[in-house]
């Protein structure tokens, strides 16, 4: 069975943090990664750049929205990667979702760091 | 539980937020900076036991709040203040305080504390200083040294811009549309105007580049309240882009290196990433202004592996746009080093030829001009550019890059 793992923290800290701050969670944080890439549990791996990069395009009305989706009561319930171009080509993507799928959002948000792990 | 650092991360991120509505509360800055400390030494007592609130600005406005009344009473008459047991559990009240103090509060509350450190008496200089304080909650001494000042003088600065403040009645309602568009703008100036104070500094490891720091984070925060304004995306942007490149921007002897020669592979990916990003994101509501404008330039800069594959036409037509949005003598020069790539010295000079008489006091005019005439080998003419430069430089790195200039115009000869 595969999991998406979704990581959660306030933003408004995480991005306070000093240059060497960062480093050190990402030292911490690279053991663990390291340990389950060795076992062969850990796929691909992303950070994202904060939600003020993100831009939303609501499936009701086509409509786009800057910044991100928080809209609380609809849950995650997946998530694309895509390789495109510009925002535009990523929102004519998620258009053409939202037309084969009724309701709810899609937020694009630039990746900061992907790992491809399990190399 | 020895780490902490979450703490002071979480103080720092809400200080805007608790700042700005307890002064709202009390309308006295000193007082409400008063109230925010007292209710940080809080936090950090209770805090590591209780865990993190669920709002960390809220519970920090409310205990601020709490305690200051309670030093105003306790003059008058002597009250117990309550103990930290009772203050850790406050979840119901919190949940209460949350709903008053929504996202709508918070958000013009710290643009009016933005906005009082821009006020149109104080100079600019005090306007940076106040704001460093108020906003970001660097310490005097932190502040002193960045600005390269003493302690004392950097005080009576703050103390004097405070004073101006409170004496010129600054209006605690809500703005409405059209000055909340007013004042964005100079916010918006202030934020890069301590961006630029960073920028300047020679060397990337003092308290002065710090501030460039300081200056993102402050682009961040006002962009969380304003997801939808291209401008501050692109002075977000524009930000990012410049300091992706600290690492690369001088030389041990802390002499800066000139874009073309800088190591590209020192240049920060990350922040480069975000800028072009939100660049791509300002784009689409076709309003351009100058910050997105000079953004693209960066963003431009940014993604060419080598001096040799930059875009110069689209550098050159992105500084025709930012002439013609907001034109000056200094936009002009700096499209003249586009266009010397494009078609040559010889035409970048004839552009700056008019320019001459307003920015005869200008460091980079003259520097640029020697450049220019060194390349089509007018050595005379260059080392008599490169003397006036050297003449108007700020700092000895100026200087030191000027000398190196006349040095190979020596072994020319």
């Amino acid at each position: 069975m595969k999991y998406a793992l979704l990581c959660y923290n306030d933003e408004a800290a995480v991005f306070s943090w000093t240059k060497e701050e960062d480093e050190a969670v990402m030292a911490r944080l690279n053991i663990v990664h390291e340990k389950w890439e060795k076992a062969g549990k850990l796929k691909p791996s992303i950070r994202l750049l904060p939600t003020s990069a993100a831009t939303t395009l609501r499936k009701k009305d086509n409509e786009v929205l800057d910044g991100p989706y928080a809209e609380t009561k609809e849950q995650l319930l997946g998530f694309y990667i895509i390789d495109v171009d510009s925002l535009e080509e990523g929102l004519e993507f998620a258009r053409e979702l939202t037309a084969a799928n009724p309701g709810g959002a899609y937020e694009l948000r630039p990746i900061m760091i992907y790992n491809e792990g399990a190399r | 539980m020895g780490d902490l650092a979450w703490i002071d991360a979480a103080l720092v991120s809400a200080r805007p937020q608790a700042v700005a509505a307890l002064l709202r509360y009390f309308r006295d800055l000193d007082l409400a900076e008063e109230a925010f400390q007292d209710a940080c030494l809080r936090a950090l007592k209770n805090w590591p036991t209780n865990g993190p609130p669920r709002d960390a600005a809220a519970w920090l406005i409310m205990v601020g709040r709490n305690a200051a009344i309670d030093v105003t009473r306790r003059r008058a008459k002597q009250t117990a203040l309550p103990d930290e047991g009772t203050l850790s559990d406050l979840s119901d009240v919190e949940e209460a305080v949350v709903q008053r103090l929504d996202e709508a509060d918070y958000r013009d509350d710290v643009l009016r504390l933005l906005f009082i450190c821009c006020h149109p008496d104080l100079p600019a200089t005090q306007q940076v200083a106040l704001a460093l304080r108020i906003v970001s909650g660097l310490s005097v001494q932190q502040i002193a040294r960045a600005f390269l000042v003493g302690e004392s003088a950097m005080e009576q600065r703050i103390t004097r811009a405070k004073a101006k403040v409170a004496g010129a009645g600054v209006p605690f309602e809500a703005p409405g549309a059209a000055e909340r568009a007013e004042r964005l703008a100079s916010v918006m100036a202030m934020v890069y105007l301590v961006f630029n104070e960073g920028y300047s500094a020679a060397d990337p490891a003092s308290d002065r580049a710090s501030l460039c720091d300081e200056a993102i984070r402050l682009g961040r925060l006002l962009l969380r309240m304003y997801p939808s304004e291209p401008e501050l995306m692109g002075l977000l942007a524009l930000m990012l882009l410049q300091h992706s490149r600290l690492a690369a921007r001088f030389d041990a002897e802390g002499n800066p290196i000139l874009l073309d020669d800088q190591d590209r592979t020192l240049w920060k990916r990350a922040p480069i990433q975000e800028g072009l990003a939100l660049i791509d994101k300002a784009m689409r509501s076709r309003k351009p202004g100058p910050y997105q404008i000079q953004a693209a330039i960066a963003g431009l800069h940014a993604v060419a592996d080598t001096p040799a594959e930059t875009d110069w036409a689209e550098i050159d037509g992105l500084y025709a746009a930012l002439e013609q949005h907001s034109p000056s003598p200094v936009v002009t020069l700096n499209r003249a080093v586009a266009v010397s790539k494009l078609r040559g010295p010889e035409a970048a000079l004839a552009m700056i030829a008019p320019l001459a008489e307003r920015l005869d006091k200008y460091f980079y005019f003259h520097g640029m001009r020697g450049a220019m005439l060194k390349e089509l080998g007018r050595t005379k003419e260059a080392r008599e550019a490169f003397n006036q430069a050297i003449a108007l430089a700020n700092t000895p790195a100026e200087a030191a890059h000027i000398r190196q200039h006349l040095d190979s115009l020596a072994q020319i000869k």
